[in-house]
């Protein structure tokens, strides 16, 4: 049972991946949407950003991904450049419209110019692990939005990255959509063994999909606390319903709290 | 009792969905029928006036002789045509390139953008009887100063549109196009074109018709003709010969053609966009 390593136990063991080394952004002349937010990513880490709004999680990973650079401090990748290796889920599908659904997972590939016909193999595997087999020339408009949300999952998978940033992907979905997809990440995280930086505003989801939650908050965003979920993957549902998921959910609800009054007395 | 909770229900969505039914029904038939009525009853009004009133054909001719000149006169008719929508077409041509390669180029260069789109908007806005008598000074050839002419009326909304649609791309794709490393012609090719798409496909439209409409203006203002004469010379060379019937004639012709190249564009555009763009999609009620 090679598998029964515990998450905390894994990750002291793990390969360093990037360095967030007392990053400080700040817009304009005073808003500061982040201050000196230090965090190592490991190998293999499923890392969730919990925290209210404005505290800086998009912040947070539009740095990570290269979009812009910190004011303050700075964000180093353990092996050099991140170039290929790193891909990202907004919480909009955000889909070429004018693409079908394999052009669309396509992207990535044909931005390093890969031939489709090269890949199309991938692609295929990539859609059927997100449960989308037979939708391959389908349109954008012509799927629900969970639907999407898997396209723009298989795109961000299909190049089995090293690191996947997602910024609150499933925040639109209902309830029954989001719990499937929850599931159906985390087999994917597994199988293609990636790291991810999981933004979000549900306790709940973070509990049940990360080993690691970094607590936030805001006005200025800053890191308040981290809490390991110990409790190794794969997870199966049945998690959900477990004493152990309730305990985890209570202690970073309270630790959410206490991140936004201040400790209690 | 489970029949008597659901009938009630079926019938109702079986009501609303009959209801959507006939409403379509009528729209199509009052979309084509309608303007069909009105036309006869202009027709039928306007021959009717002329025939109360005794209105001399010098005057105002009835329907029924403009249509017999239509008829006679089609030989000299069909070739001003054939001269007109040549130029009006090759003035759309160059107004596509030449609109859609501007906003190109001002898409990938902010400064030749700074420095030259207040020029296209004083071209724009400046009236083209007022330019066309100089540049038919300066050109030559009366067919190019005729194509200059259409060529400024239209190519305006094709630079605009295009403009604005090759900014339109959305953030976030843009955001993803950095993160997987595209350089600026994947860009381009992959994310602002087909995102300008709709953008000039809409300009295009409203292109044709001031093409036709430049290369009209322009001709009047080139006056006599000789070679090549287009449907507006022959229109304003009836006005001197108080040939009012042709007068009539030349002018549903101009007015037909400009509606057959709306349609066309139309039709154009919607095959490109049907497959993806709300503007072609048709929705359910
Ligand atoms: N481009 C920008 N220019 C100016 N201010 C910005 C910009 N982006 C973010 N901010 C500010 O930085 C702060 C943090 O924003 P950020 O989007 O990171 O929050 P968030 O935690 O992702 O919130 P949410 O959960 O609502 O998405 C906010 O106060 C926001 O107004
Ligand atoms: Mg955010």
């Amino acid at each position: 049972m090679e598998m029964q390593v515990s998450a905390a136990e894994s990750s002291a063991s793990r390969n360093k991946l990037l360095t967030l080394h007392k990053v400080d952004k700040v817009f304009g002349r005073d808003v500061v949407a982040l201050r000196n937010m230090s965090l190592d990513i490991c190998e293999g880490d499923f890392i969730s950003l919990l925290g209210p709004s404005g505290c800086g999680k998009s912040t947070a990973l539009r740095l990570i991904a290269g979009l812009m650079q910190p004011t303050n401090g700075f964000i180093r990748w353990e092996d050099g450049r991140q170039g290929e290796s790193l891909s990202v889920v907004f919480q909009e599908p955000t889909l070429m419209p004018w693409a079908t659904v394999e052009k669309n997972v396509w992207l990535p590939m044909r931005l390093k110019g890969i031939s489709f016909a090269k890949v199309r193999d991938d692609i295929r595997e990539a859609l059927n692990l997100v449960g989308l087999s037979g939708f391959e020339n389908s349109y954008p408009r012509e799927l629900s939005g969970g639907m999407k949300m898997r396209v723009s999952i298989a795109r961000a998978m299909v190049t089995r990255p090293k690191l996947v940033l997602m910024d609150e992907p499933f925040a639109a979905l209902d309830e029954i959509t989001r719990f499937k997809l929850n599931n159906d990440l985390l087999q994917m995280k597994v199988k293609i063994d990636c790291t991810v930086v999981f933004v979000t505003h549900s306790v709940f989801e973070s509990v049940f999909l990360s080993d690691r939650i970094v607590i936030m908050a805001a006005r200025p965003g800053r890191v308040m606390q981290e809490l390991k979920v110990d409790k190794p993957y794969p997870r199966e549902e049945d998690f959900r319903t477990s004493n152990d998921y309730a305990a985890y959910c209570r202690a970073a609800s309270q630790a959410l709290k206490e991140a936004q009054e201040g400790p209690r007395q | 009792m489970s029949e008597l909770a659901h009938d009630p229900v079926t019938s109702f969505v079986d009501e609303e969905e009959r209801a959507r039914a006939r409403r379509e029904l009528r729209n199509r038939i009052g979309k084509w029928i309608l303007p069909v009525v009105v036309f006869a009853v202009g027709i039928l009004a306007w021959d009717w006036t002329i025939r109360i009133n005794e209105i001399p054909h010098y005057i105002l001719p009835g329907p029924g002789l403009v249509f017999q000149t239509l008829i006679q006169d089609r030989a000299i008719l069909l070739d001003a045509l054939m001269v007109t929508l040549q130029i009006t077409l090759l003035a759309l041509l160059v107004a596509v390139i030449g609109g859609a390669g501007l906003a190109i180029l001002f898409n990938q260069s902010r400064l030749v953008e700074m420095s030259f789109y207040p020029y296209a908007v004083v071209l724009q806005v400046t009236p083209i009887v007022a330019i066309a008598p100089l540049i038919f000074i300066y050109v030559e050839s009366k067919l190019v100063g005729l194509l200059i002419c259409a060529w400024i009326v239209a190519f305006f909304p094709v630079l605009s549109n295009t403009t604005l649609g090759l900014k339109s791309a959305d953030h976030n794709l843009r955001d993803l196009f950095s993160i997987y490393g595209a350089n600026r012609w994947q860009r381009l090719l992959y994310l602002q074109l087909p995102s300008a798409l709709p953008y000039f496909l809409g300009g295009l439209r409203i292109a044709g018709g001031l093409a036709l409409i430049g290369s009209v203006v322009a001709e009047f203002v080139a006056g006599a003709g000789g070679i090549g004469s287009g449907l507006a010379f022959r229109i304003l060379e009836a006005g001197y010969r108080l040939n009012i019937p042709r007068m009539f004639a030349g002018l549903i012709l101009i007015a037909v053609t400009g509606v057959l190249i709306y349609a066309v564009l139309s039709l154009v555009s919607h095959l490109m966009l049907r497959k993806w763009h709300e503007s072609a999609i048709k929705r359910e009620s």
